[in-house]
């Protein structure tokens, strides 16, 4: 007892000894709460929205003076919304499927093998990543009439099947499995589908988690390209569908709120969960995606 | 168990050729150890007899079988990594069981087999651990059970002990010539250090620049080197290179004739070559004469560093009695440890 006293006593006196606070450490922190609050801001505004009447929409006030889970009773028993859920939740989740598939196949064959054109091929990729996806839109409707995919699911989940950004990313994480893992496969007798399903992707497990993460969240808030491929009401994702509760006359801000709100759940407990493998997988790639 | 055989070798990348046609004829169950420096061309050619690196020209066969378009898992050798290889993501036990998927027995008979392999490295208590929870000489077995378990005809080892400490490196030495005793299956290990080659080996095949410069057995290597590289190369502390003529029937070094040389033109430069363990430190009128430079106490004995005419040698003096450093000594060689080498570098008999 007495020695973790004693250790207390000199922490305190090593405090004391420093002096006053370094001044640029004070404005790191300073800027960094800054940071935070305005990151955090929309998001605490989205919840109290959530629980406020509409006559009391556009008062500032984050704690309601009358608050309310009617909203959410509204929305939740709306069999719209349920529905835009689920199409949201099946087209990530099938998407995040096939592009991880997808991107890992490309980025082990980019990495490890030796063929005519490689650099070409990862440079065309790559190149892809610098057009913005307004600018891809147009190509992508005009497959998609001409393949008869407007307003179908596939047509929604057609442009993220692969991706550049993860094509990339698994490139680089499969440079870090070492050679001799695969040439010790080749030698056990596996044929090179086989080398990359149980030598080589167990071993980038953290990209991959990384990946799926990027995917299946960019799936999740996708909101320009559903809206233009799809016209029924049936085929929305969430984040289009929300736009509904906006109509000419009135614009029902607590609905939106509150979608928004229950949108912002899966995507919570998905970075919650695998936010160790989020960091890795940019500080890795060296972008953001 | 199989032959290897080598015909007429070569392996180029682009224009660089790095084996220029090597020939070598290895026995059933025969331990060949390739011993080298960097870049001499010994783990590539490992590799092409693995099947990992495309042939040239020239051919390779396994077993009498030409085996230069097969693919690595149609040679039947089994090949350990300098890196282990061995997964992360499994358990020794899977790791040492991987090279049987493709095998065609009961699952009981693949358990037992591992169990039996498991056993014979003393990793029965570790089957079920991850690399990771290993030390560096466990994964090692490792490496070596994954490639026993499936009881190839030949096995290549690639720098496996490369990554070991001092102590555990003889200690693996060790069990892989015991293993090689037990199983005498073909073995082709590739090494840079010469101390494995000379203690693991049934033959030693010497590189230099993709070239064979010797193939020998340990002992042949050492007392008859074919060559100064070969001389310079085996042996530690390395054999003392002294500049000589031919003079009258000998060889004159530092102004004393030393040995007996027939077939050397009168007055033809002539290299001497004398192993430390050799050239003794004498009380007595020897070889040579010279003052000490260095010295280094290994305990038993002593290595002195002497200068003699402006030529170092290194020389072996008593442990217990050391000569000064500075003293004049007297360094003597019997005739039969003398090495002669002519103007291109290879032995004169």
């Amino acid at each position: 007892m007495s020695e973790v006293k004693a250790s207390a006593n000199s922490l305190m006196q090593a405090r004391v000894a420093k002096g006053p606070r370094d001044p640029w450490a004070v404005l790191r922190w300073t800027l960094l709460a800054m940071g935070a609050i305005v990151m955090v801001m929309p998001i605490i505004y989205m919840l109290s929205a959530s629980i406020k009447y509409p006559f009391e929409m556009y008062d500032l006030n984050i704690i309601p003076k009358e608050p309310t889970f009617e909203n959410y009773t509204y929305v939740l028993s709306d069999g719209r919304f349920l529905r835009w859920f689920g199409n949201s939740f099946l087209i990530a989740t099938l998407t995040t499927i096939s592009a991880v598939f997808f991107d890992a196949l490309v980025g082990y064959a980019l990495c490890k093998f030796q063929f005519r054109g490689r650099t070409f091929v990862f440079i065309a990729i790559l190149s892809t990543l610098m057009i913005p996806t307004e600018m891809l839109v147009i190509p992508w409707y005009l497959m998609s009439k001409t393949f008869g995919w407007l307003d179908s699911y596939w047509g929604i989940m057609f442009p993220g099947v692969m991706t550049a950004f993860g094509t990339f990313l698994m490139k680089q994480f499969f440079e870090t499995v070492p050679d001799d893992f695969l040439e010790a496969a080749r030698i056990d007798g596996l044929n090179e589908f086989q080398i990359w399903w149980s030598v080589a992707l167990p071993l980038v497990t953290p990209a991959l988690s990384a990946l799926a993460i990027f995917v299946f969240l960019g799936n999740w808030t996708a909101f320009l390209w559903p809206l233009i491929v799809t016209n029924s009401q049936d085929l929305y994702t969430l984040p289009v569908g929300l736009t509904t509760f906006s109509v000419e006359q009135a614009v029902e801000w607590e609905l939106i709120m509150t979608g928004a709100a229950l949108a912002t759940i899966p995507t919570l407990i998905v970075f919650l969960l695998f936010q160790r493998y989020i960091i890795r997988g940019v500080a890795m790639a060296g972008l953001k995606g | 168990m199989a032959t290897v055989s080598l015909r007429n070798l070569t392996k180029a990348y682009g224009k660089t050729r790095v084996l220029h046609g090597l020939n070598l004829e290895i026995g059933d169950g025969e331990f060949v150890v390739f011993v080298g420096p960097s870049g001499c061309g010994k783990s590539t050619t490992l590799r092409m007899i693995a099947g990992l690196e495309e042939v040239s020209g020239g051919e390779i066969s396994i077993g009498g079988q030409v085996v230069n378009h097969l693919e690595p898992k149609d040679r039947d050798i089994a090949m350990v990594f300098q890196n282990y290889a061995i997964y992360p993501h499994m358990t020794v036990r899977k790791n040492i069981g991987f090279g049987l998927r493709r095998a065609k027995m009961p699952k009981a008979d693949k358990e037992k087999r591992i169990e039996e392999v498991g056993a014979m490295l003393s990793m029965t208590e570790y089957l079920d651990r991850k690399p990771a929870q290993l030390s560096g000489g466990q994964r090692q077995r490792v490496a070596i059970g994954r490639a026993m378990v499936r009881d190839p005809a030949v096995f290549l080892f690639d720098e496996p002990l490369s990554n070991l400490d001092a102590q555990l490196r003889s200690q693996m030495r060790l069990e892989i010539k015991k293993l090689h005793q037990r199983v005498n299956t073909t073995i082709i290990f590739v090494t840079h250090d010469q101390v494995e080659a000379m203690t693991m080996a049934d033959r030693i095949v010497i590189m230099k620049d993709g070239h064979i410069q010797q193939v020998g057995t340990p002992a042949e290597v050492f007392h008859k080197p074919a060559n100064i590289f070969v001389a310079q190369f085996i042996g530690a502390p390395s054999m003392n290179l002294l500049e000589g003529r031919a003079k009258g029937q000998g060889v004159e070094v530092a102004g004393r004739k030393i040995a007996r040389a027939t077939g050397v033109a009168e007055g033809a430069a002539v290299t001497v070559g004398i192993r430390p363990d050799d050239l003794l430190v004498t009380e007595e009128a020897g070889s040579f004469e010279g003052r000490i430079t260095v010295l280094e106490p290994l305990g038993s004995e002593t290595l002195a560093y002497v200068d003699i005419g402006g030529q170092e040698v290194v020389a072996r003096a008593d442990g217990r009695n050391p000569p000064a450093l500075g003293a004049v000594v007297q360094l003597s060689v019997a005739p039969e440890n003398l090495h002669l080498f002519g103007a291109d570098g290879k032995a004169i008999r």
